[in-house]
Order: structure tokens, then C-alpha cells, then sequence
């Protein structure tokens, strides 16, 4: 049973994160309707980021966020103005291009970033990297209690953004109704640029605070892209709330299967869980089976 | 005049072997017509059902491996694969259908694409079947490269051929209603689950022989490889979205490209340039992607013919009342 | 037995009420018209009908048959056709392949399928447009092709929603020429409209509706002159 918890305080604090590489996911299926399959590479990006910060100038992880996620951000918002929004113009039979497009930007950042640092497994050793505390008998490891703590705390930002600036407001109004929204003024490009933007930078936060307890190599994007995603439906697509909670839950499906059932096929669980949701709740997220 | 070019190109890849000796080059063109039958089964039942599936190498894994089993487990000849594979994988494109057809547009590619994942780790954990990483090793029954290629032409031939027959009859009407409106092909009569279903086990039966060819004609398979997002799945889109899409002769077209865009990155171009290149030919595959969604949505073919309707056949100049004719 | 019967047919999206307990029959060889304002439940009785959306209770009778609760694509093929006020063209076909398409309704031959699409393009007049891609095509001739398109799945009920409107008025007689010739062929007609003299000229029997519920039932003259109708339609004094 104290295992049992234990797992459990794992699985909620990495859940944590989690949320907030789904949120960054959330948003760009919201306002874009499309799932970004380089948001792992996003991640990834920022994570080197932060390695380097604190390879060679020793700044600490967490002060790195301050650097990855506007760096993110701005790596974000030109992906989304040259690569993606030229696409709507584009009448082809194959409508998902623009998801086809996040494909070939998540390799050609994964293989950028191996060129630089070649394929070595990489990870930020901070004083604190395995440093615990006890409460009760359970034992909390400190970065991921500071990043689960952080992860909130960016998530709170985040929503404060979406509801009481007029930015935020436009995003969702996007998110909405697009044509209703362009019809009210909102530029649809600028809101779709700063949402890349803006959910880049959400994952180069996940990724950041991901590192003092995770190790790095180039292809560490792409589990981080089916995590995201799994986290999106979950959530019910589009809803922000609803990342948090699916955010939450994969954390603990994933610890609890990796102790119970079978380590190897820890990857394996959240796909799962996705695959179960959409088979046998197709009511609970009916909106799924229409466009 | 396309009507001659056609014939030529098929009596030309029928002599190919006998012109060119080099294993090397018939390597790569065995790759190639694999690559045809990838491509087109992708394209029916995408380019024309509109069903864009992000997990082909479901089929092209199970075809696979249902080769590689035959050997290990039954001890009979990978052989049998070649008539095991196809009906396997359309078990899996049965089951596939059944979860992912109630979905339409995003949320259809996010569940093939997790399905393909999902397959992908199991294969790989399940080690007391597929031997897990360490893959399935045969020992391939020619030395020559001939039999391969020809028998690869087969498969090429009769699946252009079949999807050729297929798109002129009923059943591609209603796959090209059902991708352009499936609502309003609903209300002509069109079962839409049928009908999708029909595209997806025909695509699932030829990608699962071509799973099945790989392992015999390669003799090594392992679960990132035949199972792989990118090297199969997305290849298989490239193909077809290169070519053109939705049209018969585009994935052939962009089969022969990409195979060979892909070896001259692979292999330096050939040696002429320098080595280094051939480390960042997955780096290619990547801006090839972005360079072809980006500025071929239609392919070569696509943008060649500039089709009107919804074959490839060539009609007098198109009335268009936009153009004011 | 009535050739078409809706029965306390009602619809909830939500907490809204579509359509509320509507009942009416529609006779064979009949031009039922049913009318009401914007948003007052017609296209949605449609759908109903069609099966495009589970009704909420009530039932749909189609030659002593029950339409209810059988797929969209059955009940074209039990014989009713329909045209769809936003337009459904299959846009990169050409007006041949759209009409060729539900031509294989009825057969599986590709030869019998295109004859019985000329057939239906040369009844609808369309003879000269046969190879225009349907993306192409003007609202009147998209509308024209969605008439010729549910024709040609042989239906013996055809629901038109709208066929008139954004047509100019030369097209707009043509339409109703049209659909009269299309009363004579044999095929019974439940048409929505909001063009006035269209449905007074058209129809035998009228329906009219608002907030899904009945208002009146009756002929042509006994709709126009009636009170609430009138009502529905311009407001309260
Ligand atoms: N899919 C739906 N979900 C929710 N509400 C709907 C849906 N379809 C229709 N409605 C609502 O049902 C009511 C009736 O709509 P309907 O389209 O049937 O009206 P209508 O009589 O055809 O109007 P119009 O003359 O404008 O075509 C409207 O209030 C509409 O908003
Ligand atoms: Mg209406």
C-alpha cells in the first residue's frame, strides 16, 4: 500500500508536467485544429537549451526557463508564419498537410540538433537532482516537487493570460469560432502565430524543469510528441482543463503500469488508455466524431 | 502520346535487369517497386477515400512479420508469408477500421497513428514471439537479385492494376464521395463504414505483401524498422503525396523519387560528395517533407497533368465557368 | 395506410426543442410544402426524416414502413432522396461522377450508372454541363445538380429544402418547371421554401411551422390567410 502511494505521489508529480507539454498541445489543437507532431521537438530544443546554459555557463535549470521559453516562443511563432500558415492557402487532396508539415519540422529539428551535439546521452546533474524530503513515509524528490510546483504555477499564469488580456481573450475566441473571430477583427494569422508561440513555449517549460531529472538525447522529442498527444485527447481536444486532468493521468497510469505491469511497455500504457477512450467512450467524447 | 510513355515505362522496368547488372542499382529499384505498392495501397485509401492514415506500417509490420513466424515459429518457409501476410493484415485493418472509422480528420490520423505505435512497442516487448529488438534473421533463398526484382515488379503491377480497376468502378465513386463529403454520400446511398472499410482492407491486403516481400527479399526484420513512424508511415504518405495523390500513377511516380532521393543522401550521392552527407540523410528526409507539403500539395504528377474530375484520364481543355468559358 | 406519415416526431438539441410533436401525412403524387421562419425547425424535420439525426421520440412511416432508427445511406436506398440547403456538391468530381455516384444506388454497373445519370442530367437540362467540375459550378447549378443527384437514386419521396433560394428569377421559374415535371414523373415532393408565390404556385398542401411546432395545416390559400401565420412571419402588431 505505502508503495502503492508512493507510485501514486510519483505519478501525480510527473503528471504535472506533463499538463504543461499537453497544455502547449491543447492550445494549438484549440485554435489550429491540428495536432503539432513536433511539439516533443519543441521540447527537446528547449531542453538543449537549457543544457547548455548550464553546461557551459552554470546557470541553474530553472532560471534557464527564463531564456528556453522566450527562445522557444519566438522559434514557435516563425515556424508557425513560414512553414504552416502558407499552407492554408494550398487547395490539396490531402486536407492534413499542415500536420505533415509539424512531421518534417520535428525531424529537421531532431537532426539539427544531433549534428550539433551528436547522439550521446546528455543530463544536468544539479546539487539537488536526487536530493528527497519525507512526509510521512513517503518520500518526495525535491526537483520534481519544485518543478511540479512551478508547472502550477506557469499552468495559473496561463489561464490568467487566456481569460483577462485581450490577447488571451482573442486566442480563445479563435479557438471557438474562427470565422466568427475573423469576422469580429481578430487577426487569425497573428492569434495563430502567438498560439504556436505560445504552446512552444509551454513544452520548452515542460522540458526545462523535466531535465534536472531526466537525461537528453536528440530523439527524445518524439515520446514527448505521443505523450502530448495522448494528454490532448484524453483532456477531450481543445480543452485546457481537460489537458491538466489527462496530464495527471497518464503520469499515474504510466508509474503504476511501469511497477505493476511490465517496464518495458511503459510507453505502451498511455497509448492504451487512448485507444480505450476512444473505443468504448465514444459517447463521453462525442465531440470527437465530428469535425 | 502519355498513353505510349506509359508502355514504354513498364517495358523499360521489365528489361531493367537484363540492361543494368549492378546489384546495387537492382537494390535500389526492388526498393523502389516495394515502394510502389506501399504508396498506391496508402493512396486509395487516402488520396481517394480520404482517409489519411498515419499508421500504415501497422500492415507493413504484420506482413512482416507474419514472413518472419512462419520460420520461427512454424518452421515452414518465409514463403508462406507472401500469402499469410496480405489476409493478416487486413485482420488488423478490420479491427483498425472498426475503432478508428467512427473518427473523421485529426482525430482518424491520432488514432491510427497511436495504433501503429502501440504495435510498434509491442512487438517490441513481446519477445518470446518476434524475438523483440534482436529482430527475425532468415536466410534469403536467392543470391541474385533477379527473381526479387521481378517478383516486386509483380506485386507493383498487379496492385496499380488492381487500384486502377477498382477506382473506375462503383467502389471509387462512392471512396471519392466519401472523401469529399461523406455527409452528402451518406444520403446517396453510401454506407460510409462499408465503404471506408472496403478501402482499408484492400490497402491493408497489398501493404501486408509488400511486409511480407521486405522480410524475404531483406532476410532481417526488426520492430523500428518495419514498424516505424517515419520510415514507413510517413514514407508511404511522401510517396504517394510526392507522386500525387488521389491519382493512379502518383505514388508509383513519387515511389522511384523518393527511393532515389533517399539513396543519393544515403550514399553521399553516390560518393561524388563528401561523406559527411550521407550522416544527414535523415536531416533530407526532413526537408524533404517540409519542401514537398510546402510547394508539391499535388506532386509532379498532379501538377503535370492538371487533372479535372477525379482520374488522371486526359479530356479536352477543361470548361471552367470560373475562368468565364 | 398513408404514403408518408411523421408522427409526434420530436427533437431536442440540448435544451432546445427543434421540433416539438409534429404529426402530418403526405399523400402519393403529392407537393407537400412546409414553411415557417428562420430557424423554426425545417431542415432539421429533414434530417430527421433522413435519419441524418436520431430523433428524440416520435416516429417516421414511409410506405407503412418505419424510417426511424435505420442509417442515413438505408433510407436513401427505401427510396428518398433529398437536396440539402447549404449544398453538398462533391466538389472535385464532375457533374457526370456526382450524378453518377448515386446512380449506383440502383445498379453496380458502371455503364447503367452513367446512362441513368445522362438519363437524369438531360431531364434536369444539364446535358451541356456534364463535364464541369462541380467546384466550379454557380449556386443555380449546384442547386440544379443536387435535384438531378437525389433523382437519380430513383426516390419515390424527395425532400427539397431551399432548391430556390440565391437563384435569380428566370432560374427560379425554370426550378419550378422543373419540379413540376418532376410531380409528373411520378415522384411525390415535401418541399421547403421560403419564396412565397414558389409555394403558393407548387404545392397542394402546406404545413406551416414555427419554434418546431404546428401553426396550421391546410391548402395554399387557407395558409396565406391565416392569421397566425402571418403572424409567425411578420411579428405581432
Ligand atoms: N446540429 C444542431 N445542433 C444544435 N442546434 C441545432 C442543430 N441543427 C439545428 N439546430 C437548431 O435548431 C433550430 C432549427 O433549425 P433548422 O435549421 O431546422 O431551421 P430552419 O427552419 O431550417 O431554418 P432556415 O429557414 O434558416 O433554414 C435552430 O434554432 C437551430 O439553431
Ligand atoms: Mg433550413
Amino acid at each position: 500500500m505505502e508503495m502503492f502511494i508512493q507510485m501514486l505521489v510519483a505519478g501525480i508529480l510527473i503528471g504535472g508536467i506533463y499538463a504543461l507539454i499537453g497544455l502547449g498541445m491543447t492550445l494549438i489543437m484549440g485554435v489550429m485544429r491540428i495536432i503539432n507532431l513536433a511539439h516533443g521537438q519543441l521540447m527537446m530544443v528547449a531542453m538543449y537549451i537549457t543544457y547548455v546554459l548550464y553546461f557551459y555557463l552554470g546557470i541553474d535549470p530553472y532560471f534557464a526557463l527564463l531564456v528556453a521559453m522566450p527562445a522557444l516562443f519566438l522559434l514557435g511563432v516563425a515556424i508557425q508564419k513560414y512553414f504552416l500558415n502558407p499552407l492554408l492557402k494550398i487547395d490539396s487532396i490531402i486536407p492534413q498537410n499542415q500536420i505533415l508539415m509539424t512531421v518534417g519540422v520535428g525531424i529537421v529539428l531532431t537532426e539539427t540538433i544531433r549534428f550539433i551535439f551528436r547522439s550521446d546521452y546528455k543530463s544536468v546533474k544539479t546539487s539537488y537532482s536526487s536530493a528527497t524530503f519525507m512526509i510521512g513515509n513517503i518520500s518526495w524528490n525535491v526537483p520534481m516537487f519544485v518543478a511540479f510546483g512551478l508547472a502550477v504555477a506557469l499552468t495559473a499564469g496561463l489561464f490568467i493570460f487566456l481569460l483577462k488580456t485581450d490577447a488571451g481573450k482573442s486566442v480563445r475566441a479563435t479557438a471557438q469560432n474562427k470565422d466568427a473571430a475573423m469576422i469580429m477583427g481578430i487577426n487569425a494569422d497573428w492569434i495563430t502565430q502567438l498560439t504556436y508561440g505560445l504552446g512552444a513555449a509551454m513544452a520548452a517549460a515542460g522540458g526545462t524543469l523535466l531535465l534536472p531529472i531526466y537525461y537528453l538525447f536528440p530523439d527524445v522529442g518524439s515520446q514527448f510528441t505521443l505523450k502530448a498527444f495522448i494528454i490532448t485527447v484524453l483532456g477531450g481536444m481543445g480543452s485546457t482543463v481537460g489537458a491538466i486532468v489527462g496530464g495527471i493521468v497518464l503520469g499515474i497510469a504510466e508509474t503504476l503500469g511501469a511497477t505493476y505491469i511490465s517496464m518495458d511497455l511503459k510507453d505502451a500504457f498511455g497509448m492504451v488508455i487512448f485507444v480505450v477512450v476512444l473505443v468504448f467512450m465514444p459517447g463521453g467524447l462525442k465531440e470527437l466524431t465530428k469535425v | 502520346m502519355a498513353k505510349y510513355s506509359k508502355f514504354a515505362a513498364v517495358g523499360l522496368l521489365l528489361a531493367f535487369p537484363l540492361l543494368v547488372s549492378s546489384d546495387y542499382y537492382r537494390h535500389i529499384m526492388i526498393l523502389a517497386l516495394m515502394w510502389v505498392v506501399i504508396g498506391s495501397s496508402w493512396n486509395l485509401l487516402a488520396g481517394y477515400t480520404g482517409q489519411i492514415s498515419f499508421g500504415h506500417a501497422i500492415f507493413f509490420g504484420v506482413g512482416a512479420y507474419s514472413a518472419g513466424l512462419c520460420t520461427t515459429k512454424l518452421g515452414i518457409s518465409a514463403w508462406w508469408g507472401m500469402l499469410i501476410g496480405g489476409p493478416m493484415a487486413m485482420l488488423f485493418g478490420f479491427v483498425l477500421g472498426a475503432i478508428c472509422f467512427r473518427l473523421r480528420g485529426t482525430y482518424f490520423n491520432l488514432a491510427t497513428l497511436a495504433l501503429a505505435e502501440i504495435l510498434r512497442l509491442v512487438a517490441k516487448s513481446w519477445v518470446s514471439l518476434t524475438e523483440g529488438m534482436m529482430g527475425i534473421l532468415t536466410i534469403q533463398t536467392f543470391r541474385s537479385k533477379v527473381p526479387y526484382y521481378y517478383l516486386a515488379f509483380g506485386i507493383a503491377a498487379l496492385c496499380v492494376f488492381a487500384i486502377w480497376a477498382i477506382i473506375r468502378s462503383k467502389w471509387g465513386y462512392y471512396f471519392v464521395a466519401i472523401r469529399e463529403d461523406q455527409d452528402a454520400a451518406e444520403h446517396l446511398g453510401i454506407s460510409a463504414f462499408r465503404y471506408k472499410s472496403i478501402s482499408l482492407l484492400v490497402s491493408s491486403f497489398f501493404t501486408g505483401v509488400a511486409g511480407a516481400f521486405y522480410m524475404n527479399y531483406m532476410g532481417f526484420i526488426d520492430p523500428d524498422v518495419v514498424f516505424s513512424l517515419y520510415y514507413i508511415s510517413i514514407m508511404a504518405i511522401l510517396v504517394a503525396i510526392i507522386g500525387g495523390a488521389g491519382m493512379i500513377w502518383g505514388p508509383p511516380v513519387g515511389a522511384f523519387i523518393m527511393v532515389l532521393l533517399q539513396e543519393l543522401f544515403r550514399s553521399a550521392f553516390f560518393g561524388y560528395l563528401p561523406k559527411w552527407i550521407s550522416e544527414a540523410h535523415a536531416m533530407a528526409f526532413g526537408i524533404l517533407v517540409i519542401v514537398v507539403i510546402r510547394f508539391m500539395a499535388n506532386g509532379v504528377v498532379g501538377d503535370w497533368v492538371k487533372l479535372s474530375g477525379l482520374f488522371t484520364r486526359q479530356k479536352a481543355p477543361i470548361p471552367s465557368v470560373t475562368s468565364g468559358n | 395506410m398513408h404514403f408518408f406519415e411523421v408522427r409526434r416526431l420530436t427533437k431536442a438539441f440540448g435544451g432546445l426543442i427543434a421540433v416539438n410533436d409534429l404529426t402530418f401525412q403526405v399523400e402519393e403524387g403529392e407537393i407537400y410544402g412546409l414553411i415557417g421562419p428562420n430557424g423554426s425547425g425545417k431542415t432539421t424535420v429533414f434530417n430527421l426524416i433522413t435519419g441524418f439525426y436520431p430523433i428524440t421520440s416520435g416516429a417516421v412511416l414511409f410506405r407503412g414502413k418505419q424510417l426511424n432508427g435505420i442509417p442515413t445511406w438505408k433510407v436513401c436506398k427505401e427510396g428518398v432522396g433529398r437536396t440539402f440547403q447549404i449544398v453538398k456538391p462533391l466538389r472535385r468530381m464532375t457533374v457526370l461522377e456526382n450524378v453518377m455516384t448515386s446512380a449506383f444506388c440502383r445498379t453496380s454497373n458502371t455503364h447503367v450508372a452513367r446512362d441513368k445519370a445522362l438519363e437524369v442530367l438531360h431531364f434536369c437540362e444539364m446535358d451541356k454541363k456534364i463535364d464541369f467540375p462541380a467546384k466550379g459550378l454557380t449556386i443555380g447549378d449546384r442547386k440544379r445538380m443536387e435535384i438531378a443527384r437525389a433523382l437519380a437514386t430513383a426516390p419515390k419521396l424527395l425532400l427539397l429544402d431551399e432548391t430556390m433560394a440565391g437563384l435569380t428569377p428566370q432560374e427560379q421559374y425554370e426550378g419550378v418547371e422543373l419540379i413540376k415535371k418532376i410531380r409528373k414523373s411520378g415522384i411525390t415532393i415535401i418541399i421547403v421554401e421560403h419564396i412565397m408565390h414558389v409555394i403558393m404556385n407548387l404545392c397542394d398542401r402546406i404545413l406551416c411551422i414555427n419554434y418546431g411546432q404546428e401553426i396550421v395545416k391546410g391548402s395554399p390559400s387557407e395558409v396565406a390567410n391565416n392569421q397566425a401565420v402571418i403572424e409567425a412571419y411578420l411579428g405581432k402588431e
